[in-house]
């Protein structure tokens, strides 16, 4: 202990090594949650429907994404879609295309509870009304069922935040990777990935207080 | 597009003489030790910070959300190259430690945080005539914590830990980052070996799957030997 340096944190390094993976960790965290919350609002549309051809495989795509670890996820979409497309794709829209894919699972299952905390009566007001399901749907549970779940959704996002960082495992350069760059072009390891768990514990921590007092917020009016 | 399955890949020698088959059930060992390893160290930890969340004095509830906070607000891989990189250069001690322990220190703290919002949940659960009933018939508060609270919140809080059993197996995931030999090294390094990615990692993620199941039935049982009669889906 005690031999800590961070005389080598210069706002040189931060340019040339960390901007760059930080505005791909962000970005990729937004498509993903964008993509993710669209893909899951049709998966739940799916699963809570009443034809089996559309439960049934959208149960199915849900509980296998949930049940395998999502590096196998990462590595499975690394290798297939190439495979598939005949030509390689880049580590880093491999993975914006897997977190889209995988975290869709999540999401859809916060939007089927969602869903589901919408008052059935609602529901038969709105048919009464001769809305057609797409219009109620769309106008009457959709945006209940969203506001009912924001602080999940967004609780979601953040650990979709903390888990860009397994994009590692296909050498894509996201925030992590810049601090462990950093680290090595410095020969100061320790340091970097010191900082490295600061600067994501400051911003997940002050993101998830952010959830909170919403949260408290969202009660009150209700 | 043609594609053959290949399966007989797994009969090959690694060239370390043995085959791949047994090297990915080596893998499959290590994945479960790995996981039965943190499972211990977060049900310990977890069930210490949950329970001391619950007590009335203000420095105790705020360890236990400093603790809470910290392990749930760093991502577990950073948390891991914490473990690998900063700790033994702060602690000369564990420079000596082998990776398997790290990443054990590493994914058992990650998750004892879980396990400590179930548990303080479980025992803020109970009705407040409990605690109250125990400190009137006399018992010390640890006295009622053992005798009267933990046993209760404890059988409440099984499905829940079900879920975070099966989270700690996929999350032990991340062990490839610091080479420990487990299935998803395994499915990245054989993957590079003998390129049939496709039947490697289809074995790799079979497994997955029936360990998280398999986990899912043990904890099943579990639920229903301890079930707490009188309560929610308890019986009579």
């Amino acid at each position: 202990m005690g031999n800590l340096d961070l005389s080598f944190f210069t706002w040189d390094l931060v340019s040339k090594f960390l901007v760059k993976g930080f505005v791909f960790s962000v970005e990729l965290t937004l498509v993903a949650m964008a993509g993710g919350i669209l893909l899951g609002t049709l998966l739940a549309l799916m699963r809570l429907s009443s034809f089996k051809w559309l439960s049934y495989p959208a149960a199915i795509y849900v509980n296998t994404m949930r049940s395998i670890p999502l590096v196998m996820v990462i590595l499975w979409f690394f290798l297939l879609i190439p495979f598939l497309t005949g030509r390689p794709l880049g580590a880093e829209w491999s993975a914006v295309i897997t977190f889209t894919a995988f975290e869709a699972a999540y999401y859809s299952e916060i939007m089927r509870a969602g869903i589901q905390s919408v008052a059935r009566g609602q529901v038969s007001a709105g048919f009464a009304l001769g809305l057609t399901y797409g219009q109620n749907m769309r106008m009457i549970v959709l945006p209940q069922a969203f506001r009912n779940m924001l602080p999940v959704l967004l609780t979601q996002t953040i650990i979709l935040f903390q888990d860009t960082s397994l994009v590692y495992a296909i050498g894509a350069y996201d925030l992590l990777k810049g601090f462990e760059t950093a680290g090595k072009n410095f020969n100061r390891p320790v340091e970097a990935f010191l900082l490295a768990a600061i600067v994501y514990f400051v911003i997940c921590y002050s993101l998830s207080s952010v959830v909170k007092k919403l949260q408290l917020k969202i009660a009150i009016i209700r | 597009m043609n594609f053959r399955w290949e399966w007989e890949v797994f009969l090959r020698d690694t060239g370390g003489g043995r085959t791949y088959l047994e090297w990915l059930m080596s893998a499959w060992g290590w994945t479960l030790s790995v996981a039965a390893c943190a499972w211990v160290v977060a049900l310990v930890f977890g069930s210490v910070i949950g329970t001391i969340r619950t007590t009335p004095s203000p420095w105790l509830v705020r360890i236990g959300n400093a603790w809470v906070e910290l392990f749930r607000n760093i991502p577990l891989l950073v948390q891991l190259f914490l473990w690998y990189h900063v700790i033994p250069a702060m602690i000369p001690v564990m420079k000596d430690l082998p990776s398997f322990v790290l990443v054990v220190l590493a994914l058992g703290f990650f998750t004892s945080a879980r396990v400590a919002e179930q548990v303080r949940a479980g025992i803020q659960s109970l009705s407040q005539g409990q605690r109250n009933a125990g400190l009137a018939m006399g018992l010390t508060l640890p006295q009622t914590y053992f005798h009267v609270l933990l046993p209760m919140a404890f059988r409440i809080v099984v499905p829940p830990l079900t879920s975070e059993a099966m989270n700690i197996i996929k999350n032990s995931s991340v062990a490839f980052a610091v080479s420990v030999a487990e299935l998803t090294m395994f499915a990245m390094q054989a993957q590079e070996e003998t390129s049939r990615g496709i039947e490697v990692y289809l074995a790799v993620t079979s497994l997955y799957m029936i360990t998280a199941m398999t986990i899912n039935r043990i904890m099943a049982f579990v639920e229903v030997r301890v079930r707490v009669p009188g309560m929610i889906g308890g019986g009579h």
